[in-house]
């Protein structure tokens, strides 16, 4: 019995050293993508699929910064700061053969734009696309916006011809239960094309063999197969048994172990998302406290005291295992407008924090109910935990409410809870869409995620100037006085950024991508 | 006879429709869906329409109601993660879930009278022992760790077995995917049948066990070795019949369990079944999913029960009469 397990064992692992087929990667996550619709649904593992076979016109290599994709070259135009011009590459062709054209970029966001389109807010400011020859289109926006091009990394270019004679012109209505041909069929310029696809169980990709870049990227994995594992002791298993190449979603706890089998390696880098505490400083009483009559929350002392209390380097180490960048603005690092200096403003100071406590008149402290999601970012609730016992130290009691994220996002959309946590990625990588979101009074259409009660017409106005700037430097200038208004305000409590882990086997050169978006054509293998 | 299974159906019925009005009342409990359909760029008005299309506005008894008033018709609604008809996901997971079910069934049922004849008869033996002491394990240990602790010995430290999924799966006819007819499909089985049976093995083990030693007791049982009947015909043909009537009513009932107890042994192993569908639709509040998938099995129970009820009325005649009493 011993030595036929031993010799399972044997070829078992000769298998697995001499990768099967040599070039196909075994890709999985959590989660799985919502939809092949291009224009559906806005979501993180949805585009990471799409990215594998659509492309958009600019896209972004792994430090962040603009790559050309489908369009070549891009900047306003001479006479008009309303337009941006994009030139597009030639000799492009989509999976069935068509051209790519300027004809299909309009259709594109054209259809973007269209009301079942998740994607239609991002280009809200567009008010014509048109064709000017085959290879160039302008983009005409409601005004000047400067910033543009950072909202279509994610766009994704269609074929016309494809869309019309499929009948999918329209998007898909998500909600409605509708399903079209693009639902579960691409037609993409992509590196690689669909082969086949069972939703949550598994996609089958290969190799595009007209690539218009084969001779630019390694394209060195000719096959994809992707497939969502939901249990993260499951998802780690599956790598260590050798049935899965790369992994993304890597539990913290379970690195080292990866890290410690041969032939494994866990690579890291920041992520563009950054976890914080947000206060309900509006209110002139609050309702999750003890304190009657008087939001102590009001007080930029307590604020500043509650953040000199978390101590950041204690949860990176203890809760985190490492896994985690203290931060002292709620920026990530890649973003137009962060600075090393506002990320380093915050300090642990028990004694100082106690001393302003006692200055604002609550030097006996006072209680309070933190809501932390506990399935949404890593760790989520440990550090919530965390801060609890650090908020106790300087007499601050903490009751902390975690719950599911589809519980816990409601109460800050809603104003219901005056203490809470968040994490935020900017896919824009300018501040300007954290000013919009988290820092601009509440409004129908802007400050939605802003559940402070923090709302500064000055500073307001100023927030929906930087739209239309086309001066960059001064434009700069304006972000830089708003995060001086956010930090001495304190109007979060910064905890950290998180730092992405993925799992790999070693035959394969990954580097991660903050924006947690693996573009499988830049991927090599040994 | 006909008043009994009729006052029955009405019964069930009532049971399905509170199953249904409970578990609508639960769901705003967990949480809001609105959240995870739209992206954080969404507006207020965008919530607002979207809320309004799905009737999520309404009191949860007009929603209870809509939905029923589509099930009727056959219509389970539109999964608000996947964008797809729910009846349509339901039948394509199908098949997963009943072919593991069925695999964890048979073997729960074969081993479970096997190992329980077995421990009866040699019931002083080392090895009946040891099988009666390991059995506390089955029992004893949730699913989820009995699935992990296997995935652990024969995937990751043996690499046997696939730590996940279904393998490759063969099409037959317009929905039904079956994983019997490849080599991956099999081997995908073997780790979670196993700890998803093994709870109903032991079970159906334990309770043969005892079954049979009380027969094996019996006078007849005595009288038949007297007469020198061989020991297999007495243990296997006097005594095991015997035993049979409580076990299978017990294996009947347990059917329903394997299939609902699946979710867990699916997440596990990300087995592509109803089960897991199920998880999803609750960490998405995924309402139309959660509805039907609590519908349909509190159909398959309150199904089999009433199946269980009708056939007694068959077997045991005091119970037609006592029904029939008030004529």
């Amino acid at each position: 019995m011993k030595t036929v397990s031993k010799a399972v064992l044997a070829s078992f692992i000769a298998a697995m050293a001499a990768p099967v087929g040599a070039e196909t990667l075994r890709w999985a996550r959590a989660g799985d993508a919502l939809t092949l619709d291009p224009h559906a649904q806005n979501e993180g593992p949805t585009h990471t699929v799409r990215h594998q076979m659509y492309e958009p016109l600019i896209i972004r290599d792994t430090t962040g910064a603009f790559e050309p994709a489908l369009a070549t070259e891009w900047g306003p135009k001479a006479d008009d700061p309303n337009v941006w011009v994009f030139k597009l590459r030639e000799g492009v062709t989509f999976h069935d053969g068509a051209a790519f054209t300027a004809e299909d970029v309009v259709f594109s966001f054209e259809r973007a734009q269209q009301p079942n389109s998740d994607m239609k807010e991002l280009i809200g400011s567009i008010t014509e696309v048109r064709a000017v020859d085959d290879l160039t289109v302008e983009i005409v926006t409601d005004g000047p916006n400067p910033i543009l091009p950072s909202n279509l990394t994610n766009l994704f270019m269609m074929d016309k011809g494809w869309a019309e004679a499929n009948n999918t012109v329209n998007v898909q209505d998500f909600e409605g239960g509708e399903i079209t041909y693009a639902t579960t069929n691409a037609n993409g310029t992509g590196p690689y094309t669909l082969v086949s696809r069972e939703p949550d169980v598994k996609t089958v990709m290969a190799k595009n063999e007209a690539y218009w870049g084969i001779d630019q990227f390694p394209l060195e994995v000719t096959e994809i197969v992707y497939t969502p594992i939901q249990n993260a002791a499951t998802r780690v298993a599956a790598m260590l048994s050798g049935e899965v190449d790369f992994l993304q979603d890597m539990p913290v706890q379970d690195l080292e172990r990866v890290n410690a089998v041969e032939g494994l390696t866990v690579k890291k880098a920041p992520q563009n998302r950054v976890i914080f505490f947000g206060l309900n400083m509006g209110a002139d009483d609050i309702e999750a406290d003890d304190v009657d009559g008087a939001n102590p929350l009001a007080d930029v002392r307590v604020r500043k005291a509650m953040s000199m209390a978390i101590n950041r380097d204690a949860i990176q180490q203890v809760v985190m295992r490492g896994q985690s960048i203290p931060a002292g603005m709620i920026a990530p690092p890649f973003v137009n407008g962060w600075t090393a200096e506002m990320d380093a403003e915050s300090s642990t100071d028990i004694e100082g924090a106690k001393a302003l406590l006692a200055e604002a008149g609550y030097g006996d402290g006072f209680s309070i109910r933190l809501d932390c999601p506990n399935d949404r970012y890593i760790n989520d609730e440990a550090i919530c935990q965390a801060a609890v016992g650090m908020l106790g130290q300087i007499g601050i009691t903490v009751n902390l409410d975690a719950k599911p994220k589809a519980q816990h996002f409601p109460l800050i959309t809603e104003g219901q809870t005056d203490f809470y946590m968040l994490g935020w990625g900017v896919p824009t990588y300018d501040s300007e869409y954290i000013f919009n979101f988290l820092v601009h009074g509440r409004e129908d259409s802007i400050g939605t995620w802003n559940g402070t009660g923090f709302d500064n017409d000055e500073l307001d106005a100023k927030i929906e100037s930087l739209a239309s700037n086309t001066d960059l430097d001064a434009r700069n200038a304006d972000i830089a006085d708003i995060w001086r208004v956010v930090q001495d305000e304190a109007l979060y409590i910064p905890i950290h950024h998180q730092v992405l882990n993925w799992g790999m086997s070693e035959t394969f050169g990954i580097e991660v991508d903050p924006e947690d978006q693996p573009k499988v054509k830049y991927i090599t293998v040994n | 006879m006909l008043a009994f299974i009729i006052r029955r159906v009405g019964q069930s019925l009532l049971v399905l429709m509170i199953v249904g009005l409970v578990a609508f009342s639960m769901f705003r409990f967990v949480g809001d869906p609105i959240d995870n359909m739209l992206g954080q760029e969404r507006t207020i008005e965008d919530v607002e329409r979207l809320r309004g299309q799905l009737g999520l506005d309404q009191p949860f008894v007009v929603q209870y109601y809509r939905f029923l008033e589509g099930a009727v018709q056959g219509n389970f609604g539109v999964s608000y993660r996947q964008g797809r008809p729910v009846a349509d996901i339901i039948f394509e997971r199908a098949p997963a879930t009943l072919e593991l079910a069925a695999v964890s069934g048979i073997l729960a049922v074969l081993f479970g009278i096997g190992l329980g004849v077995f421990t009866a008869i040699r019931r002083d033996g080392i090895a009946a022992n040891v099988i009666m002491a390991t059995s506390l394990i089955g029992v004893s240990l949730p699913t989820f760790l009995i699935g992990i602790l296997l995935i652990y010995l024969f995937s990751v430290e043996l690499g046997w077995l696939p730590s996940f999924g279904r393998g490759e799966t063969v099409r037959l006819g317009g929905w039904w995917t079956t994983g019997f007819l490849t080599e991956s499909g099999l081997r995908a089985l073997i780790l979670p049948s196993i700890t998803l049976g093994l709870y109903q093995m032991t079970l159906i083990m334990r309770l043969v066990r005892s079954e049979m030693l009380e027969v094996l007791r019996q006078d007849y049982i005595r009288f038949a070795r007297a007469r020198g009947i061989r020991e297999r015909v007495v243990n296997f043909r006097h005594a095991l019949k015997n035993t049979m009537v409580p076990v299978v009513t017990v294996i009947g009932l347990q059917l329903g369990s394997i299939i609902a107890f699946a979710i867990i042994t699916e997440t596990v192993f990300q087995w592509p079944g109803v089960g897991l569908l199920f998880i999803n639709a609750i960490q998405f509040v995924d309402i139309p999913v959660m509805a039907a998938y609590l519908m349909l099995i509190s159909v398959m129970f309150v199904g089999i029960n009433l199946l269980v009820d009708i056939l007694y009325v068959f077997i045991d005649p005091r119970l037609r009469i006592d029904s029939s009493g008030g004529k």
